[in-house]
């Protein structure tokens, strides 16, 4: 990690605290009973089955079992060409799509080293902060709806993400699918129309997250809930590779905007939150502190954005061949470092596709934050990871 | 004190409750069947065929190159190219397409066969209401279900068919220009 990030983080801070919660004592007497949770539990965001071992009410061992979801992503991508797999990316982490093309259309970029004009780029991170506003306010809203406030948290944050959506729908075409990016800029401009009425959403935004803030943060029953559940340590966190804001909510300075600076990155400035007690309140606490992050770099960027094509006149997209060789092109999406590895042969398809999901990688290390906790808390841990199935399975 | 915080979250969704009499904004759905949110000019569902004139065999733009096909991620356009040929929009002779069919239960509307045709003969409709009995044969389209005119790709994506529209115009005045410039010389060589 660089050392000179050190100034430009900030830690979660929390109100003050509730009594620690007595632990249940472990009943020695008894058997130990196994249950399935998934893969039609409703806490699971899809089909997953989380294999639970109890003792009482303890869970003394979790296998998470994945793979319900496995639509052969790679081996697909591996067998069309370039150019089509773009919108099948759109479906693995289908919350935040623009991410996903961003970080595919970033290695073919760096395999053909073709370069991308200074509007796209601003388009990008304009449409990828806006990504991750809208998942991390979602997948808050999810991990509230786990705790039993069925529904307000999460229907404020979708009314929210309903109005980011429609700027995806008027610029894209398509809500969640959107197959936006391509290898050299982006399908279409946007127009002077869509940029204003972006501003106009941005500029709301900030009473969202407000409103948000005051609706939660101080929640007793969310304290008390998730202060001191399924902590984290930073050592097993960085061993296991766990990224984005699980890795920082256990205070691990690394966000990949800030480490590799990929697109035009380094020209915004903001702070990377922190968490320093290493639970599910810090990681709701950082997604929270990004979300306004996110609004600091949108107003930079929508301020700055300069005109011209969105598109490199020489990019060629149809029938691509690059020449034999390897390129990761990796981004921070929402949920962590998304990474794709390719290898060319020369041939029109490529010889390997590798995805590198966030969301499988933060669910590694499910059972080690489980291990003691009750078994309602480890709906609430596995809220907090933030996974999509469709990412984790591909 | 042990409450306020929950006191405080209770304020907000009361703020949210009332707020919902007096500011639209915080209503973001409507009663769906009866009510309907007009689509955004960009929206796209599933493709269709774009044809000039009044008769939809005339006046079909595809020339049954197979590029679509080719480049269908889910691979679910077939096409079946003629046997014979007849001139199209500029007066070229060109093949068109025996049988066009696009699975629509295929189909990801992923836009990539509207992004490679050359002869801007196929577009995406805005059409989403498409639920049928027949889950085979009535999500097959053929070329007659999908050929839609010129006019109705004006009435659903108005700015993009306007700049195919002046496209194509330039095209067509280019190929005439040099079709009068050849004949000309032709002309010429033979006095």
């Amino acid at each position: 990690m660089n050392p000179s990030q050190g100034d430009s983080s900030i830690i979660a801070q929390r109100p003050e605290g509730l009594p620690p919660r007595t632990p249940i004592e472990p009943q020695s007497e008894g058997e130990l009973l196994e249950i399935a949770m998934g893969p039609h539990h409703p806490s699971t965001h899809g089909v997953f089955r989380m294999d639970v071992t109890l003792d009482g009410e303890r869970v003394v061992r979790l296998k998470p079992v994945f793979g319900y979801l496995h639509r052969n992503h790679e081996k697909i991508a591996e067998s069309v060409s370039y150019l089509a797999s773009m919108p099948y990316t759109d479906r693995l982490d289908y919350l935040c799509p623009l991410t996903n093309n961003w970080a595919y259309a970033l290695a073919v970029e760096k395999l053909i080293g073709q370069e991308v004009p200074e509007r796209a780029e601003y388009l990008r991170v304009i449409l990828g902060e806006l990504t991750r506003f809208q998942n991390h306010a979602s997948s808050i809203g999810f991990l509230i709806q786990e705790m039993g406030a069925s529904g307000t948290p999460l229907m404020y944050a979708f009314r929210a993400r309903e109005k980011i959506l429609d700027l995806f729908e008027e610029l894209t075409g398509a809500r969640m699918m959107v197959n936006y990016m391509r290898f050299g800029g982006c399908r279409v401009d946007a127009s002077s129309a869509w940029l204003d009425r972006t501003r106009k959403v941005v500029a709301n935004l900030p009473m969202f997250v407000d409103e948000f803030e005051r609706l939660l943060c101080s929640n007793e029953i969310l304290m008390a809930r998730t202060q001191g559940v399924g902590v984290l340590r930073p050592e097993l966190a960085i061993n296991a590779g766990v990224t984005g804001p699980m890795l920082r909510a256990s205070g691990v300075n690394y966000d990949v905007r800030k480490v590799d600076g990929y697109g035009i990155y380094n020209r915004f400035n903001f702070r990377v939150p922190l968490g320093d007690h290493w639970d599910v309140y810090d990681r709701f606490m950082v997604r929270l502190l990004e979300m306004k992050e996110s609004l600091k770099i949108l107003e930079v960027a929508l301020k700055e954005i300069p005109g011209g094509p969105v598109m490199d006149s020489k990019a060629k997209i149809r029938g691509l061949r690059p020449k034999p060789g390897e390129a990761y092109g990796r981004i921070e999406s929402p949920k962590g470092e998304l990474g794709f590895y390719l290898i060319s042969d020369g041939g029109p398809n490529p010889y390997r596709y590798r995805v590198r999901p966030p969301s499988l990688i933060n669910l590694t290390i499910l059972e080690d934050m489980c291990l003691g906790h009750d078994v309602a808390d480890v709906v609430l841990i596995f809220g907090s990871v933030d996974i999509i199935l469709g990412e984790v399975d591909r | 004190m042990l409450g306020e915080g929950i006191l405080k979250g209770l304020a907000e969704t009361a703020r949210n409750f009332f707020g919902s009499y007096f500011s639209a904004e915080r209503l973001t759905t409507v009663e769906y069947p009866e009510q309907r949110i007009a689509p955004f000019e960009a929206a796209r569902v599933f493709p269709f065929l774009v044809y000039d004139g009044t008769d939809w065999q005339a006046g079909l733009r595809c020339v049954s190159c197979q590029i679509c096909e080719k480049e269908c991620p889910p691979k679910c356009i077939y096409i079946e190219k003629s046997k014979d040929k007849k001139p199209d929009a500029l007066g070229k002779p060109q093949f068109y397409p025996a049988r066009f069919d696009i699975d629509i239960s295929v189909c990801m509307s992923c836009q990539i066969c509207v992004e490679v045709c050359p002869f801007e003969a196929i577009k995406m409709n805005t059409e989403f209401e498409l639920s049928t009995n027949d889950r085979f044969g009535g999500l097959l389209l053929d070329r007659e279900q999908l050929a839609k005119s010129n006019q109705y790709y004006h009435e659903i994506h108005a700015t993009e068919a306007a700049e195919v529209d002046a496209r194509l115009a330039a095209e067509k005045a280019r190929v005439a220009a040099k079709a009068t410039s050849i004949a000309a010389a032709r002309a010429g060589e033979g006095a």
